[in-house]
């Protein structure tokens, strides 16, 4: 005879990793404004089904690509490369006092706040729009496209440059400062050598990121590709186009090596053996999280 | 032995002179041969003092008009297209991901799809969009969407790549498919910095998305275009500022929310 020990009957648990009430109503909130935007937008599934036609077509067209005006091509390029080097360079060196300046750590709130505030309006308005305003200050060409990426630029490098500065070490300023260093030098030797690394790393990508939009402010008349590749989708010659977007992409990429190369020259002590064996002997450390 | 301590060797001192050295040379080429017409330069600014006086009387009535309308349209452009290009970036970013897919030729096939996604500008996209889908918000979204699958998809899977290797052993250990590791392992980890992704590319495709108009793509953009050809510039200027404040508010927005999740 078994004593019948009454083992309790096993209790239904809750599924251990469901999601939680709020995670479903947030998908359902996302779903339901999907549909809500969608219809806003006049974006149906007839429309999509029908453009995937039209992209067939397009893409007949654009291949093979023509390079027959490559001097058209050539010159454009060249504009948006002067572009991006000179709006660069000017942005670089605006951006750098305007940084030091935005610095709360190191400079008087008289001197702070109107710096920022100039970086804050130089980031807010996209630089194709900042370009239109300049096609109308100093009409139309390559002029107006140099100036409306100059304000990005200080806009991009003077934020990150004040921040970075912001969070600098204070113990090498002091230790410079009791050395009895004037003002210029403890910039000099104390706070620059802290931020240099990251300095040049805003420098290269910004460089990277005006040589993308020096191929865009053409379309609003400021200079540059972007022209000729707007007028060329107006003709609907989609074989050029595809041959400027080619050389474009191109341009980026080469542009982007050289922002590698660079970051590399100054921040690992490249030699020149190093430089031409193309593989980087020095590693990065490991990133540890906190 | 009487070596003088230096910072650099001549080779990385050759090395930096003939970066300078190619950096002056590009810049004085620039100078040199970028066309540069000296009287409009000089008469800047009467033309900015121009272009204000006739901004002036600031057209507030145009606001309730068209403008609001394109605003919000502008605003459901960027969010949509975030949306979806979240939807079609966090696949190629686990693909690109070399812990989570150990295979050389699929991380690189992915990569090279984030790359090409980011190479093209978004009006770019708006114009190939534009070509395929026609003028309107349909190809505005196509185009926000696609320039943000790079953007998302290296950061998410650079995040990933992060991802300390503890609780995806113990979750391989007990004999986790692919997808409950991504669920269970990966998600959590990587959580915050997803959502600050998404709320950064929020951010600026709300910027983006104002000027996709200009080549037809729908958004406050058009209104804008519109204004500029009809040399309306106080229905520019009331175009520019809600511009501004919108931008402002998306970046107190995400700032925000920012704060409140991580």
């Amino acid at each position: 005879m078994t004593t019948a020990t009454s083992t309790p009957a096993p209790r239904a648990h809750p599924k251990p990793f469901s999601m939680s009430l709020k995670a479903k109503c947030g998908v359902l909130l996302g779903v339901l404004y999907v549909i809500y935007a969608s219809a806003q937008l006049d974006v149906t599934l007839a429309r999509f089904v029908a453009g995937l036609g039209h992209a067939a077509t397009f893409l007949n067209r654009m291949f093979p690509p023509n390079f027959e005006r490559y001097n058209l091509l050539i010159k454009g390029l060249s504009e948006s490369l002067e572009i991006a080097v000179l709006a660069s360079t000017l942005g670089i060196f605006l951006a750098l006092p305007l940084g030091l300046l935005g610095a709360r750590n190191l400079m008087p709130g008289w001197a702070s706040w109107p710096a920022r505030t100039i970086v804050a309006f130089c980031r807010a308005l996209h630089p194709v729009i900042v370009a239109i305003l300049f096609v109308k200050a100093v009409g139309f060409g390559a002029l107006a496209g140099i100036l409306a990426l100059t304000v990005a630029s200080i806009g991009f490098i003077g934020k990150l440059f004040t921040e970075s500065i912001e969070e600098i070490s204070l113990k090498q300023v002091e230790a410079v400062r009791a050395t009895g260093a004037s003002f210029a030098n403890v910039i000099i030797f104390s706070v620059l050598p802290q931020v240099f690394p990251r300095f040049i790393g805003f420098c290269t990508y910004q460089f990277d990121s005006n040589l993308r939009n020096s191929t865009m402010v053409g379309i609003v008349g400021a200079g540059g590709i972007g022209g000729t590749l707007f007028s060329a989708f107006q003709r609907f010659d989609y074989d050029y186009v595809c041959a400027i977007l080619i050389s474009i992409i191109t341009l980026i990429m080469i542009g982007e090596l050289l922002a590698n190369v660079i970051r590399r020259v100054f921040l690992d002590n490249l030699t020149i053996a190093e430089l031409f064996k193309g593989k980087p002997t020095y590693l990065p450390p490991p990133k540890v999280r906190p | 032995m009487n070596r003088v301590w230096e910072r650099y060797s001549l080779s990385q001192r050759l090395v930096r002179f003939g970066f300078y050295f190619i950096f002056v040379a590009a810049v004085v080429q620039s100078i040199r041969h970028v066309q540069v017409i000296p009287e409009f330069l000089l008469d800047a600014p009467e033309q900015m003092a121009d272009l204000f006086s006739r901004m002036w009387p600031v057209d507030w009535a145009h606001y309730s008009g068209s403008v609001h309308d394109a605003l919000i349209e502008t605003i459901h452009i960027a969010t949509l297209g975030t949306i979806i290009s979240v939807l079609l970036a966090v696949p190629i970013g686990l693909l690109a991901a070399n812990n989570l897919t150990p295979n050389r030729l699929i991380n690189t096939f992915a990569r090279f799809i984030l790359v090409s996604s980011r190479s093209v500008n978004s009006l770019v996209w708006a114009l190939l969009f534009i070509a395929i889908f026609g003028p309107g918000p349909l190809a505005g979204t196509m185009a926000i969407a696609f320039r943000s699958i790079g953007f998302v998809g290296k950061l998410v899977g650079e995040s990933v790549e992060e991802a300390q290797r503890g609780s995806i052993e113990a979750l391989t250990s007990v004999g986790a498919s692919t997808g409950a590791q991504i669920q269970y392992g990966y998600w959590p980890q990587i959580k915050p910095a997803f959502w600050s992704i998404v709320l950064l590319r929020w951010d600026i495709n709300v910027r983006e998305s104002a000027v996709l108009g200009l080549v037809g793509a729908g958004g406050i953009g058009m209104a804008l275009d519109t204004a500029l050809n009809l040399f309306q510039w106080n229905r520019v200027a009331v175009i520019l500022i809600s511009i501004f404040v919108i931008v402002i508010l998306a970046e107190i927005i995400i700032t925000r929310i920012r704060q409140k999740i991580l």
